[in-house]
């Protein structure tokens, strides 16, 4: 039991794919800007990733070595592609908003890498935990980012206006930046701080120390 | 060398592994193709009543799309020779009414043709030559026309529907349902409130030349919409679309047909 906990909440915070390995940031930059587009994708990523990892893990018997990589891909590229026609059918407008994004969850890095590092070494039950885990610390990191972007970039959240904006009528306003990329880059930083600052154990050790100032004075 | 690893059981696996995912693939999208197809009419039929301001996203449910969407007919055009198709013609064409979608034709040289530099006026490369228009009419008296138009922004081509009304000559409402515009500043084409600016406008002037302009600054009269502010090319492009689409190469002669003779 104590293990199924562990496989489903490591991923949260002490081994969190984004924060700490620093994958799948692409889709965090790109579909966090509305609570409601990012919801969906996350669901969309945690099913992907669940059933690729259990699926892979159930023939990772069979799977000859050499063409390992490629069998991986096929079931992914194949999980994606149903996903992806499942919400054109049933969830119209946000599929229309994740446009190239559901696609990309092939090319995502968390998929690809829990199947190598975990599918293939564990059985199925707790390679699909594994799955579910990890797309958990995916959406964490994920609904972070979206609401703090929607709410101060939009001033509403799920939709609903929450800071009533300077263009209607109200007092805030929006900041520009939060509907762009590169504020998640800012947020996903300053997350990955706070989470360093309270687990130390997950602070780098330095690659290099830049040395002092050697130029004598009066050199030039 | 493991037995899994032998070049005969690799072949196996890679084989059955793509049957099996192709009947997946295969299998979903056939199945779901028809609530697919339907989303993407019921998506367009949403446009173009939100463009002719029968259908608030905000408030009206999928539900009304149906019921309100009915009362337009839908005509498809041939822009070089200026005129509305018929029965006949659509089938010499093989367009099929209901599913036919002029965006999905966009690169096929027997619906579509490429525009040269100085008449690409909209910057959009490739038009329809058959675009369908959407049109409310009573006992012969035309309500309301809705035509598609696109045109190049800042970052990429805006596409929505223009809806006048039946004298073809006043805005009734334009809507964009598709664009890369930067958010908060050229995206704000969608704002209701610069959407209000539309309806009543004119397009034509007293020499049946395009006169509405968008521009920097206020807006005045009838002919002027108050460009966004920090949106300099946005507004731009969808001044170009308007000057392009209802000019003389596109839907300008249609409409001054309608204006005159009606349906």
């Amino acid at each position: 039991m104590s293990q199924v906990k562990q496989i489903l909440l490591t991923p949260l915070f002490e081994n969190n794919p984004i924060a700490l390995q620093i994958l799948g940031v692409c889709s965090a930059l790109a579909v966090t800007t509305q609570l409601s587009v990012t919801l969906v994708m996350c669901l969309a990523l945690t099913t992907v990733t669940a059933f690729s990892n259990l699926f892979i893990s159930m023939i990772r018997n069979h799977m000859p070595s050499s063409i390992r990589i490629i069998v991986q891909m096929t079931i992914i590229a194949s999980l994606v592609i149903a996903v992806d026609q499942f919400l054109q059918a049933f969830a119209y407008d946000i599929s229309k908003n994740l446009s190239v994004f559901v696609g990309l969850i092939i090319t995502n890095c968390i998929v690809m890498g829990r199947a190598e590092a975990f599918a293939m070494k564990n059985p199925p039950a707790l390679s699909f935990l594994d799955g579910i885990g990890n797309g958990m610390g995916y959406s964490l990191v994920l609904i972070v980012v979206a609401s703090i972007r929607e709410l101060f970039g939009s001033g509403s959240l799920l939709g609903f206006q929450v800071l009533p904006l300077i263009e209607n009528g109200g007092w805030y306003q929006a900041n520009g930046l939060m509907l762009l990329s590169p504020s998640a880059f800012f947020i996903i930083g300053f997350f990955i701080w706070a989470l360093r600052s309270v687990k130390k154990n997950q602070v780098e050790t330095r690659d290099f120390r830049m040395a002092p100032h050697s130029a004598e004075e009066g050199a030039f | 060398m493991s037995s899994k690893d032998s070049t005969k059981r690799t072949l196996i696996v890679a084989f059955s592994l793509c049957v099996v995912c192709s009947i997946i693939v295969s299998g979903t999208a056939v199945v779901l193709k028809p609530l697919q197809d339907a989303n993407r009419i019921l998506d367009r039929n949403k446009n173009i009543l939100s463009a002719a301001g029968l259908f608030d996203p905000q408030s009206d449910g999928n539900e009304l799309v149906a019921e309100r969407f009915s009362q337009f007919s839908t005509y498809v055009l041939d822009l070089n020779e200026q005129r509305v198709l018929n029965d006949e013609q659509l089938e010499e064409l093989e367009i099929d009414i209901e599913s036919y979608d002029q965006r999905l034709v966009i690169n096929d040289p027997k619906y579509s043709e490429a525009l040269e530099r100085q008449e690409d006026v909209a910057n959009i490369k490739r038009r329809a030559i058959y675009p369908m228009i959407y049109v409310v009419a009573q006992d012969e008296e035309i309500e309301t026309i809705v035509v598609p138009v696109s045109g190049y922004g800042l970052w990429g081509i805006l596409y929505g529907f223009l809806a006048l009304e039946g004298d073809a000559n006043t805005v009734k409402g334009l809507a964009f349902y598709e664009l890369k515009e930067t958010p908060g500043l050229g995206a704000e084409v969608r704002n209701p409130r610069w959407m209000a600016l539309w309806p009543g406008k004119k397009i034509y002037d007293e020499a049946g030349a395009v006169g509405l302009r968008v521009i920097k600054g206020k807006g005045r009269g009838d002919y002027q919409i108050d460009g966004l502010s920090g949106a300099t090319l946005t507004t731009r492009g969808v001044d170009n679309l308007i000057q392009y689409w209802l000019g003389d190469d596109a839907y300008g002669p249609i409409l001054a047909q309608l204006r005159e003779t009606g349906l």
